[in-house]
């Protein structure tokens, strides 16, 4: 049943970001209103744990669900099957998690 | 839903009753092919199938096609006119025909074994793969079901009892083209049906046939099926049905 725990899985996680597009894109909207620099942006999200929770919350979800969405493709369009659409599918996952992961250490972490 | 409204297409004014067609033909087999010109004359109220019967009849008796009831009950005719699938008994000349010319082809997404003719096999073993198969809850001693036609399980499974098996639905899905491994419309839509039918008893099988690779869960709603039912019957919203069972099971709910 892969098929179904990937569908799933691919639904929740649009469940999870549908909130946290639209809090990241209204923060970006307010935050460029006043004229914030880097600096400044730093100052509020370094050591916040909302911050990291929100962020980390989001690359969590971006890379399940853009995996899944990807091996979709790829099975479609490619015509990859078994052990190497999966392995393509979960390598892609990774990278998205230590990509973001990484990103989002450096905007929260002291 | 008109042929005419359905394909966006317009009456063509190009031909006439009194002149001829320009009709290219699919000739070949599961090695290759190419389109043969036939010129055939044009009758009043002329359907792609007399088109073909004509060709079959009066030019080169070679060719190769397949019908049977002529009157849109029984799904044997379906080819790919102008690229679309349809129903060629029911499908009049004057509305697909383009600046007098119709292209006709093989079915869509099946293999060719010679000129119009598809293997339908594949089509068919999805059916079973997909446990498109009744599931007795009664034996012959038991007293007769009852049907309630306003039940609501009954409602959606009526809403999909009049599929001939034509396969213009399995021709037209693009994910059926993309990944052959996908049961289609037809046999996903015959799932539903038996799903809901109080009669069958094979719920949980059907759930767990139509959740492999393959199955329902495959579907991206592009609709290409119901568009071209030629019964104006909805497998897309049947697939839609399932995916809700699927996911309401997941869940650990009961049926969906």
């Amino acid at each position: 049943m892969l098929e179904l725990r990937l569908y799933m899985a691919q639904r929740i996680t649009a469940l999870i970001m549908a909130p946290l597009v639209i809090g990241h894109i209204a923060v970006m909207i307010y935050a460029v209103q006043g004229g914030l620099s880097a600096g400044e942006i730093l100052g509020r999200t370094q050591g916040s744990m909302s911050w990291a929770l929100f962020y980390g919350s989001f690359v969590v979800a971006v890379s399940i669900h853009g995996a899944i969405g990807v091996r979709t493709v790829l099975s479609e369009w490619a015509g990859l099957r078994g052990g190497v659409l999966n392995g393509v599918c979960l390598a892609l996952c990774a990278l998205l998690l230590v990509m973001g992961g990484r990103a989002v250490l450096a905007v929260t972490m002291i | 839903m008109p042929d005419e409204q359905r394909s966006g297409a317009t009456r063509d004014r190009t031909d006439n009753a009194n002149g001829t067609l320009a009709v290219y033909v699919w000739r070949g087999d599961g090695t290759g092919g190419r389109e043969q010109r036939f010129d055939v004359p044009r009758q009043e109220s002329q359907t792609v199938l007399d088109i073909v019967t004509w060709i079959q009849q009066q030019a080169d008796a070679s060719l190769t096609y397949r019908f049977a009831c002529r009157v849109g009950m029984c799904g044997s005719c379906a080819m790919m006119v102008n690229d679309e699938p349809r129903w060629t008994c029911r499908t009049h000349v004057e509305r697909v025909a383009r600046n007098g010319e119709l292209h006709i082809a093989p079915l869509r997404n099946l293999p060719v074994i010679k000129d119009l003719v598809t293997d339908m096999d594949p089509f068919f073993d999805k059916w079973v793969k997909a446990e498109a198969i009744h599931h007795p809850s009664a034996g012959r001693d038991d007293e007769f079901a009852a049907v309630t036609p306003d039940d609501p399980e009954r409602i959606e499974a009526s809403a999909g009892i009049e599929c001939i098996n034509c396969a213009i639905c399995y021709a037209a899905c693009d994910t059926v083209a993309g990944n052959p491994d996908y049961l289609g419309p037809a046999a996903l839509q015959r799932a539903w049906t038996l799903y809901n039918d109080s009669r069958d008893d094979g719920g949980d099988a059907i759930l767990d046939a139509v959740s492999r690779s393959g199955g329902c869960h495959s579907c991206h709603s592009m609709g290409s099926c119901s568009h071209y039912c030629p019964n104006d019957l909805d497998p897309m919203g049947a697939i839609a049905g399932l995916k809700r069972a699927t996911a309401k099971r997941f869940f650990g709910g009961g049926r969906g």
